[in-house]
């Protein structure tokens, strides 16, 4: 009963949100109660899709298999947390968690946006409906997750092995919570580009979703790249595969974005540019959620597809990408472009930074999307895979990485270029000092390692630089440094910590790109191997029972000369309703490198292959991804840019930009 | 310097700024093209790889199905034959292979072709999914008339 109720729920919601969506735009100049209807219709929503979630996951958490999703995906052996988790492994429930956050994103406009414009607001809500309607309508007419069977199974088949993780729990819902916020910044844009409103006010209203959905998917990036890193077995941690390049996308554009609309808030200048990179953002997140559903590309990660669910995707990505930019394009010239600055200068380092990411994000783009134009053309077939990436990405991250340190440094305006170098000479030579102690320290080859070292180092100090020369430490008593640096806004401080953990990240691709260590070897019970400075015994192997697995384990106990003797264990497990293999690779944390240790398949002669990896510094790329997200919350704490709050420095920011 | 840009005007400032623009998309397209051009791997299927007259040591991603019967493993190296239904080709591999390996199942190996005609992959692909194959072999298999749905088709 539950089940249907939370079906009548949904289809209650998707039709809220169509009339919506037809009432916000034909009277989104109207009354005060047009707007009313409108909160109320949102917040609506966003109970009735939660109800529908809701009645899902009662369904799976009491094994109900009448349900066929349930079936599908659930075993009544599971643990509870995979139960849940079953809801949104697959692509019928993903979609209602994808609506669920859509709707939670519009309440929260709803609630908290009370204080923007009226006309605003209201195309705003009309254009996250119309979102709600489209795809809630596409998951009810093509992939229905209320489907039921008659007569119901006794056993469901159980979630894909691979999926029955930790990473389940927490990777989709901050992804899809990155991809779905960047459709306030759409609709946003969409808004202001009918309403022809925009000044550095709207900035100021778009910023902070743009900061929370960033913060989200930096999060949700970095847990897949651990997930797949320890779950796949593959030991590595971006593959560049057409998934990832698809939730990366929207972060780099989603980086430019809170870069130029910073620029949009301070300076009043971008604006044209700005509205542009938020329909694209949110243009790629969509490309992310549904190109892989489509069928068109194969990934490591790809949900099941069927061809008619592709082609209605692809119309539903076309529509809305096609609509933003034909409204864009007759609409911008309306736009009008304002602020001057010379080139060296703030406004210029900006520029600077979203050309770089834009044209990163454009050769990513054009890599993920190549292969399927070829074949579409020619039929060949190709991959483009990860050394194109590298080596596009590379060549453009670099100049960017070389001038971020510079850019906080510079005044708006106009900026005294050779002052700022100046006072960034010190952490410059710390970071080439850094490299290089680390690199000898290490006895490598020579390689490239120490530049990439250099370039990690100088971004993260060069990130710290700011905050020491804005409190003029070493200039002024130590007091009044303290003081000073206290009296900054906090959204120096973000800025800073953001900065820095970019440099960790850099610092620890680099260090295990270049120290990587890797050991294949066939080894039998007793037997002992080295690694580095490890010395690795393979101790015993025994078969193990699990909820709804059988596993056998390898025993290994790892000793090094500092950390002393550890026992681990590597599995492989056999999950027996589906009869697959899983690898439960073994990783231990020294400091901030790792060991990671797979145990494969065995052969009739008793050995058991085994893969060794030694990865230095690894931790410190997703450490460094915890950092950046740390930074985005904080600067949301910042009284300036919370959601509720921009109102206040709205009216206080509007009286110089009307004479404009 | 200072003196000189001040005296800038607004129309010079924009170019100088737009030039600036297109020559860096200037050298990022050089970048991504020279880049497309050197390092795509083309897919083939085995009975491609002597119609296509790939040499030994050029760069390929390999899909078939593992050949019934072929798969053995001496220490760490893998040997097993990737087959179309109409060509084989012997492929061996260091390393362990991944969960979903399987005899009579979709796989996609990439590496390169050894002097002796034999194909040494580097890597080896199976995908999450137990119904799963590449959709390059589906697409294959079905133009050859051999695609058997009945094993689940993706």
């Amino acid at each position: 009963m539950s089940i249907e109720l939370g079906h009548f729920a949904l289809i209650l919601a998707f039709g809220i949100a169509s009339v919506s969506a037809v009432v916000g735009y034909v009277f989104w100049r109207g009354s005060e109660r047009v707007t009313h209807y409108l909160q109320q219709g949102a917040v609506l929503q966003f109970i009735l899709v939660a109800g529908a979630f809701a009645a899902l996951i009662q369904a799976f958490v009491s094994s109900d298999f009448s349900l066929s999703l349930a079936f599908e995906n659930s075993h009544s052996l599971q643990p509870l947390l995979y139960k849940i988790t079953s809801v949104w492994g697959n692509h019928e429930g993903s979609m209602v968690l994808w609506i669920l956050i859509l709707v939670g994103f519009g309440a929260a406009v709803a609630l908290f946006g009370r204080n923007l414009p009226r006309d605003l607001l209201s195309l705003v809500i009309a254009t996250q409906s119309l979102l709600v309607a489209a795809f809630g309508g596409f998951t009810l007419f093509t992939s229905n997750p209320f489907a039921r069977l008659s007569p119901a199974p006794f056993e469901g088949r159980d979630l894909n092995p691979i999926l029955q993780d930790m990473g389940l729990a927490v990777h989709p819902p901050l992804l899809y919570a990155g991809y779905v916020g960047f459709s306030i910044c759409f609709s946003f844009a969409i808004a202001a580009l009918i309403s022809g409103r925009i000044d550095a006010a709207w900035a100021r209203w778009v910023r902070p979703w743009t900061m929370l959905s960033w913060t989200f998917l930096t999060l949700g990036i970095a847990m897949g790249s651990y997930w797949a890193y320890y779950e796949l077995g593959w030991g590595g941690w971006w593959f560049w595969d057409p998934v990832e390049n698809a939730s990366f996308m929207p972060w780099l554009a989603g980086t430019a974005l809170l870069h130029s609309a910073l620029v949009m808030e301070k300076r009043n200048a971008l604006k044209i540019w700005t509205v542009f990179l938020s329909i694209i953002t949110f243009s790629l997140s969509l490309l992310g959620t549904f190109l892989v559903r489509s069928g068109v590309l194969t990934s490591v990660h790809t949900f099941a597809s069927d061809p008619t669910r592709g082609l209605v995707i692809l119309s539903l990505l076309a529509a809305f990408i096609g609509g933003a930019f034909i409204l864009f394009a007759i609409r911008a010239s309306a736009l009008r472009t304002g602020g001057l600055f010379a080139p060296v200068s703030r406004e210029g380092a900006l520029i600077l930074n979203n050309l770089f990411l834009a044209t990163a994000t454009g050769a990513v783009l054009i890599g993920t999307l190549y292969p399927l134009l070829l074949e579409a053309l020619t039929g060949t077939v190709i991959s483009v895979g990860a050394p194109f990436f590298n080596l596009t990405f590379a060549a453009l991250m670099t100049p960017l990485l070389l001038l971020m340190p510079l850019g906080p440094f510079l005044a708006w305006k106009r900026a005294d270029l050779v002052a700022v170098t100046q006072r960034l000479a010190f952490a410059a030579g710390l970071a080439i000092l850094a490299a290089i102690t680390l690199f000898s320290l290490s006895g490598s080859p020579i390689s490239l390692a120490p530049l990439g070292l250099a370039l990690g180092f100088w971004v993260a100090f060069g990130a710290i630089a700011e905050l020491i020369d804005r409190a003029k430490l070493g200039r002024v008593p130590p007091m009044e440094s303290v003081r000073r640096l206290m009296g900054l806004p906090r959204s120096a401080f973000s800025t800073a910590l953001a900065h820095f953990g970019i440099g960790v990240t850099v610092l620890g691709i680099v260090a295990t790109s270049a120290w990587e260590n890797e050991r294949i070897i066939a080894m039998q019970v007793g037997e002992t191997t080295t690694i580095g400075d490890f010395s690795v015994e393979f101790a015993e192997f025994a078969d193990a029972p699990g909820p709804n697995y059988s596993s056998e384990n390898g025993h290994f106990i790892v000793t090094d000369q500092r950390a002393g003797t550890r026992d681990v264990v590597a599995e492989r497990r056999t999950y027996v309703a589906s009869s697959m293999q899983t690898t439960e690779a073994s990783i231990e944390t020294y400091g901030f490198s790792q060991l990671y240790v797979q145990l494969g398949e065995s052969a009739a002669d008793g050995t058991h292959i085994v893969r060794l990896w030694f990865k230095p510094y690894i931790t410190l790329i997703w450490l460094g991804a915890i950092i950046m997200a740390a930074a985005g919350a904080l600067s949301l704490t910042d009284r300036r840019y919370r959601i509720g709050a921009p109102q206040r420095r709205a009216r206080h920011a509007a009286e110089p930009e009307a004479a404009e | 310097m200072a003196e000189i840009r001040k005296s800038w005007t607004r129309k010079q400032k924009r170019l100088g700024i737009i030039a600036g623009i297109g020559v860096i998309l200037g050298l990022a397209t050089t970048l991504v093209l020279v880049a497309l051009s050197s390092e795509i791997v083309f897919f083939v299927t085995p009975s491609q790889i002597a119609e296509k007259g790939v040499v030994a040591g050029q760069s390929i991603r390999v899909g078939g199905l593992v050949k019934d019967g072929s798969w053995s493993r001496e220490g760490d190296t893998n040997h097993f034959v990737v087959t179309d239904g109409a060509s084989d080709v012997a492929a061996t591999f260091v390393g362990i292979v991944p969960d979903l390996f399987r005899e009579g199942q979709g796989v996609v190996a990439e590496g390169a072709l050894a002097a002796d005609g034999s194909f040494v992959a580097s890597k080896v692909l199976a995908k999450h999914d137990e119904k799963y194959i590449p959709r390059e072999i589906v697409d294959e298999l079905k133009a050859r008339g051999e695609w058997r749905p009945e094993g689940g088709g993706p």
